[in-house]
């Protein structure tokens, strides 16, 4: 079996399998094995692809452009990995606290939903990105739905319906993208792309990045991720806080990066970077729940991943992957805290919680540390991240955005101490459990930002080695297209 | 032949617009399943309507172009698939509105 294909076939098959098994413990068991599996083959293919540049896996062995490819670079392979450990982690804390909506179906859609990312990561194919995209927005539905209410499923149907939209959007900039240069694989795109009339590729470009918005959630595309992040049991709503969003920003990175690339500081971009990460900070701030609070501070620092991408530099790239590795870490670990919280005291309301610090203080560091990190309190990879992100906007010029993003970081502290001191500090509740399980999965995402803000060198190196790589997309094109 | 496709898109993407901005679920959904089938259009006048033959070695030009077909044939399928999720999600928000009283 071919490495690309490992971390599609392997989430796949433990789903299928799943979905089979009549025992809820044989359930589990291959379910965690599967997704234990799973991060092995993708950490074993971010290795591969530093190494060979690009893995490629041609089905049905047909050259490209002609055939589908799996193309996994650095970049996707790096989305992969952090993906798969992260659904590894939230796995073990919904085997924690067992929500009485997940049944025997659950792991069915959890396991697609995983493949469905991978996919979306590791294909060489535009159109194939748009298939992969709607695996992973079925499965994602179908958790986000799976035992709701009726206010649920209204608000779930938004969800469904705005992202519906988008993803027609999507197709029909690939059909626009076809019709301008004849192809949709992305390494025969990026070398056609040059010659092809502007005419039928700016409107293209512009509506793949609108749907790729929609899914990343940028001003002013973001108004479904609030409701529909309040929906789920705590642990999937912590992992697509962690992860959805960060595939929609994958495929800009993608499309701005391998497609269309950027040559120098986009200003529309960087206009929407900045509205994005102020709209976000200002929505947290008026709301009054832990997870809501936390859902508007994604779309917060989706703006600072944009705003990399935006600057158009190798050196701002690497920045804007830097933070999207370390954000999906400290976001999801954050959502799970909430989790904890929300499954042992049955809210996740501020009025209703407080002394938790008191009451579970290793809880209490586990919320502190990812929240510092989140503001980018040195010495933790948010303060890194933003470094990076700060040094590459200076270099470009953009000293307004850079102003604007050092202030957003303010508020975002002031929002993270507005959780603190209404849930964690004063007078201690009366103590329920929070099983150790649980704090293993908080513990198993939350160490990263610790490892990435005191050791984080080889991570960088990492970011800026694939941020390179796509900033020369000649050789990732030469090795797609080199079966010819 | 062109002029009207186009024009056919228009009217399906404003058409689907048009319901999706209603109240009622049944009408949103069918709303975004004429918003798909404009999608699906475009993919079809992407590809050129220029070919009259199947495009089979030994057949004479113009060809049609393959590509587009299976493309369209893949998001009906999935447009199929999303449109029987969206009934049954909208079918079980009338189910429980009834439980609830």
């Amino acid at each position: 079996m071919n490495a690309a294909a490992a971390p599609v076939l392997i989430p796949l098959l433990t789903g299928l399998l799943c979905v089979a098994l009549p025992s809820r413990r044989l359930r589990w068991g291959v379910s965690v094995t599967g997704g234990t599996a799973c991060v092995v083959a993708s950490v074993w293919l971010v290795a591969l692809a530093r190494a060979h540049t690009v893995v490629i896996l041609r089905f049905g062995n047909w050259p490209a452009p002609f055939g589908i490819v799996f193309a996994a670079d650095l970049l996707g392979a790096l989305m992969s990995a952090i993906g798969s450990w992260v659904a590894l982690c939230t796995l073990l804390a919904l085997l924690a606290q067992p929500h009485p909506r997940l049944d025997g179906f659950f792991h069915g859609g959890w396991h697609l939903m995983l493949a469905g990312m991978n996919g979306a990561f590791l294909t060489g194919d535009l159109f194939n990105l748009y298939v992969f995209f709607e695996v992973l927005l079925v499965a994602s539905y179908f958790l986000l739905t799976l035992g709701s209410t009726r206010r649920q499923a209204r608000e779930a149907f938004t969800y469904v319906a705005s992202n519906l939209v988008a993803s027609t959007l999507f197709l029909v900039g690939v059909a626009l993208l076809y019709a301008a240069v004849g192809s949709v694989n992305m390494a025969d795109l990026s070398v056609r792309m040059p010659d092809a009339s502007p005419g039928l590729v700016r409107p293209a470009v512009f509506l793949l990045a609108v749907a790729f918005g929609v899914k990343a959630a940028i001003f002013p595309l973001y108004a479904w991720l609030p409701h529909a992040y309040v929906l789920p049991p705590g642990p999937v709503a912590a992992y697509f806080g962690g992860m959805l969003t960060k595939v929609g920003v994958y495929a800009l990175y993608r499309l701005f990066t391998t497609l269309n690339p950027l040559r120098g500081p986009e200003p529309t971009l960087v206009t929407v970077a900045v509205l994005t990460m102020v709209f976000g900070v200002l929505g947290a701030l008026a709301q009054e729940e832990v997870r809501r609070i936390l859902s508007f501070h994604i779309i917060s620092q989706i703006g600072y991943m944009v705003f990399g991408l935006a600057l158009g530099t190798p050196q701002a790239w690497a920045a804007g992957l830097f933070y999207v590795l370390h954000h999906i870490g400290v976001k999801t670990a954050l959502l799970l805290v909430s989790a904890a919280v929300e499954a042992s005291y049955g809210t996740g309301a501020l009025r209703a919680l407080s002394g938790l610090a008191h009451a579970h203080p290793f809880l209490g560091l586990s919320f502190a540390i990812p929240a510092l990190s989140l503001a980018g309190i040195p010495p933790l990879s948010g303060f890194w991240a933003k470094v990076f992100v700060v040094e590459a906007g200076l270099r470009a010029g953009e000293a307004f955005a850079v102003g604007a993003s050092l202030a957003v970081s303010l508020l975002t502290l002031l929002s993270m101490s507005k959780i603190f001191t209404g849930a964690f500090w004063g007078p201690s509740p009366e103590r329920e459990a929070i099983p150790a399980l649980h704090y293993l999965a908080i513990a198993g995402v939350g160490v990263l930002t610790l490892v990435w803000g005191l050791g984080g060198g080889w991570l960088w190196d990492l970011t800026a080695t694939a941020a390179e790589r796509l900033a020369d997309p000649g050789v990732y094109a030469q090795t797609v297209l080199g079966g010819r | 032949m062109n002029l009207v496709l186009a024009a056919l898109v228009g009217l399906l993407f404003a058409a689907g617009t048009w319901l999706l901005l209603g109240q009622r679920i049944l009408r949103q959904v069918i709303g975004l399943g004429l918003i798909a089938h404009g999608a699906n259009l475009t993919v079809l006048l992407a590809g050129g309507l220029v070919g009259r033959h199947a495009p089979l070695l030994g057949n004479p030009e113009p060809r049609a172009d393959p590509l587009p077909q299976a493309l369209i044939l893949t998001a009906i399928v999935i447009g199929f698939g999303i449109t029987a999720f969206l009934l049954a999600l909208g079918y079980r928000m009338h189910a429980l509105e009834e439980d609830e009283g």
